[in-house]
């Protein structure tokens, strides 16, 4: 009989999921413990390469994996105990599938023998998070487990990224086995993302855009997600072709804001210049977005008379909303690399000068107009005014959910990819606070703020007291209008002023709650006192929930009513009772 | 178009429905059918027959054979739904490719006396269905066929005295000496 006590690879399954987590380049990951998770939080205790963060819910836990995941490129990483622990993470888990974030979940499990028996704290976790991951494993065996755990990072990272589930029973925790370092073979035969497109279709492409009048580039995510060169080379797109330029919510940083080919985001609350821009265009190249509901308004009316161009990794991202032309499957990077060689070699700048004179116009209808006030704040000049004071920081910004989350991706400008932290897909409230605490794990000399509204912050305040103990001076910056200001927009708009339980009735004094978790308290009324405030709240180097008064009956516009096509917005000058009547037609009772 | 008042554009697709057959070659690992029918009932759509056995042992193989309808947008969607799962290989469109067979096994139970039971095995012959039990008032028949064919089949036997129909679901396999 060998022995196996001085084999370095022998070791228990609690200590194998630490060991893969320091293989794989984590340093920091996000969790809380739990009967089922005991073992791994003893590996933990006893080791300093990997840092555990403690939040106060597994929620929080997976949002903050998920800010740390979308500010860095790297896979964020959440460990959850079973049952509740593992239910909790149902949220993030979902809203990281929605918005292609690489995020590896580690859940605790009752033991395998106990499985099936509905004992103290067990579900049925694979099965709750089978449609919620990409992929997810129960790991029955602890020689399974190195394997698996690297497969995960793999699939996590790779093709569209994605969250990804290892459950591991705590007998398996316990048990010991062999470990491996990854290796090729750990993956599955059958998972193979295809990253370099089609050279006919990048042809073709690239004729489409050589020949187009009015053309239009719709960037995504998937450029963000893709990395640093599918940023720069789109940039370089941009340049070359001379082409205008605009993205979705998850898209925002990928080109920059103050770029001259920048039309503002598109899509339901998008400028009026890209909408139209859209609308109106002959050549439309997709990269790396996925023609979502909130981006294309009617689908029958979408950019009615373009030929369309679609860049996506994933196979079912193409023809899923709207049939393109030349679908081109591929890693955003790679193809839009190829695409400018042919067209840099084969084509010239098309004269577009009569497109951009028409889109100058419909800029000039300023369709993000609103009326400052000496009163009274307006929470599109609190973002404004935030925006203005943190030029030149080193700024990470995440958002919750709602009217100030559009108002957000309206005013504040991204310059760089990974600067901004939303829920877009699964627009989940009580997103930013936990995404910020994140972040600043991440980025801990970096200045991050949650633009956050005064519903959703509440959501997952408890995470304050997670910045408090990590001293992360995270900055929570809420536009406080006592509503849900979104759900209330809608029943002003399409339900007849009927406000059915939109008022945020008995809030917290947010100063007061910000100083019983120990960090700092501000509140501002006035728009004389904002930028001062603003200014204090970022000298403070601890964390702070500001408490920004704003207009509670202020609503977001542009907007593209239900129903309606790109090219009937609602613009903020046209939205009076009678025009709003009129676009949310059906003879309905409106505000 | 009237639009009721909603956050989502609500809007009925009327394109026809096309029936097809796909072949799933996938790992066979645990959970790997619960994926495919969650997908399939996560993203609403339908299974009309749904067969699946291990095919390879050595290789832990299994072969799913689904028969599914959508417009033709909806079928391709369910085409790239499957081919990215994690465990999935291949996913062919037997009826796309117009070159396949398919088949399916039912056994069939009849109860009847006198002229009825009589009828019942003239049919089953002229159908090649074979008899696989038999008491003095009641005959178990086997099947093979097409969809199409057993449904005849079992039409014919409902006045005939029938009792009860097993059904194996469509298994399928492309025509001609190349495999999938």
């Amino acid at each position: 009989m060998s022995d196996k006590s001085h084999d370095p690879n022998q070791m228990t399954g609690a200590a194998m999921i630490v060991r893969a987590l320091i293989d794989h380049g984590v340093t920091d990951i996000f969790g809380y413990p739990g009967g089922a998770v005991l073992p791994i939080y003893d590996e933990i205790f006893q080791q300093s390469e990997v840092q555990h963060i403690l939040v106060r819910h597994e929620q929080g836990a997976g949002h903050a994996a998920e800010g740390y995941a979308r500010s860095t490129g790297k896979p964020g990483v959440a460990l959850v105990t079973s049952g509740p622990g593992a239910t909790n993470m149902v949220t993030p888990l979902t809203d990281a599938l929605m918005d292609s974030i690489p995020l590896v979940c580690i859940s605790g499990q009752v033991p395998t023998h106990l499985i099936g028996n509905d004992a103290f704290q067990e579900c049925d976790t694979v099965g709750i998070t089978r449609p919620c991951t990409k992929h997810n494993w129960l790991v029955r065996d602890v020689n399974d487990l190195a394997k698996v755990l690297h497969e995960a990072f793999y699939v996590a990272t790779t093709g569209r990224p994605g969250p990804v589930l290892v459950d591991v029973p705590k007998d398996v925790q316990f048990a010991t086995g062999t470990y491996h370092p990854p290796r090729k073979s750990d993956v599955h035969r059958s998972y193979a993302p295809r990253v370099k497109g089609d050279a006919t279709q990048i042809r073709k492409a690239v004729s489409l855009l050589a020949g187009a009048k009015r053309p239009v580039i719709y960037s995504g995510g998937g450029v963000i997600n893709s990395g640093p060169e599918a940023t720069k080379l789109l940039r370089e797109l941009v340049e070359v072709t001379g082409f205008p330029i605009t993205s979705t919510l998850m898209g925002l940083g990928a080109y920059p804001a103050s770029g001259k080919n920048w039309l503002g985001m598109l899509g339901m609350h998008g400028t009026y210049e890209a909408n139209m821009t859209m609308h109106d265009c002959d050549v439309m190249l997709c990269v790396g977005a996925r023609f979502d509901d909130r981006i294309t308004g009617r689908v029958d009316a979408f950019s009615p008379n373009s030929k369309k161009i679609h860049i996506d990794i994933d196979p079912s991202s193409i023809n899923k909303n709207i049939r393109v032309d030349v679908p081109i499957i591929g890693d955003c990077g790679n193809v839009l690399g190829d695409i400018l060689q042919v067209f840099k070699a084969e084509a010239k700048k098309p004269d577009i000068k009569s497109w951009w004179q028409q889109i100058a116009q419909w800029r000039a209808r300023n369709s993000l107009y609103y009326k400052k006030s000496n009163d009274i704040i307006l929470p599109q000049h609190a973002i404004q005014s935030l925006f203005e004071a943190t030029r030149g920081k080193d700024t990470y910004i995440t958002t919750e959910v709602g009217q100030h989350q559009m108002w957000a991706a309206q005013f504040f400008g991204f310059e760089e990819p990974h600067r901004w932290m939303t829920s877009g897909g699964l627009g989940t409230m009580g997103y930013g606070l936990p995404a910020a605490v994140g972040v600043q794990v991440a980025h801990p000399d970096s200045l991050v703020i949650d633009i956050a509204g005064d519903a959703s912050v509440q959501m997952t305040m408890q995470e304050m007291s997670t910045a408090v103990q990590y001293e992360l001076p995270i900055k929570i910056f809420i536009l406080n209008n006592q509503y849900m200001g979104m759900v209330r927009q809608w029943q002003q708009l399409l339900h007849g002023n009927r406000l059915s339980h939109s008022y945020s009735e008995a809030l917290p004094d947010f100063v007061k709650l910000a100083e019983a978790y120990g960090a700092v308290g501000l509140q501002v009324h006035k728009p004389a006192d904002l930028d001062g405030a603003i200014k204090e709240m970022i000298s403070v180097k601890r964390p702070v929930l500001f408490d920004c008064r704003v207009a509670a009956l202020e609503n977001c516009f542009p907007m593209i009513p239900s129903g309606k096509a790109h090219n009937e917005m609602l613009l903020p000058e046209q939205a009076n009772d009678e025009a709003t009547a009129k676009a949310f037609a059906g003879g309905k009772a409106l505000v | 178009m009237n639009q009721p008042a909603s956050a989502y554009f609500i809007e009925e697709r009327h394109d026809p429905n096309e029936t097809h057959t796909l072949a799933v070659l996938v790992q066979n690992e645990p959970g790997v059918l619960a994926r495919v029918i969650g997908l399939f009932s996560g993203r609403g759509y339908n299974i009309e027959s749904l067969t699946v056995s291990e095919t390879e042992a050595q290789k832990h193989l299994s072969r799913i054979t689904i028969v599914t309808t959508g417009t033709p947008m909806v079928i391709a969607q369910i085409k790239h739904q499957l081919d990215r799962m994690i465990p999935v290989y291949q996913v062919v469109d037997m009826t796309q490719t117009r070159r396949s067979i398919e088949r399916e096994l039912a056994m069939v139970k009849v109860r009847g006396q006198g002229e009825h039971r009589v009828e019942s095995l003239r049919l089953a012959d002229a159908f090649r269905a074979r008899v696989i039990d038999a008491t003095t008032e009641s005959f178990v028949f086997e099947i093979t066929g097409n969809t199409d064919k057993i449904n005849q089949f079992i039409d014919l036997m409902r006045p005939l005295g029938l009792v009860e129909v097993s059904r194996t679901g469509v298994a399928a396999i492309g025509r001609g000496p190349e495999g999938m």
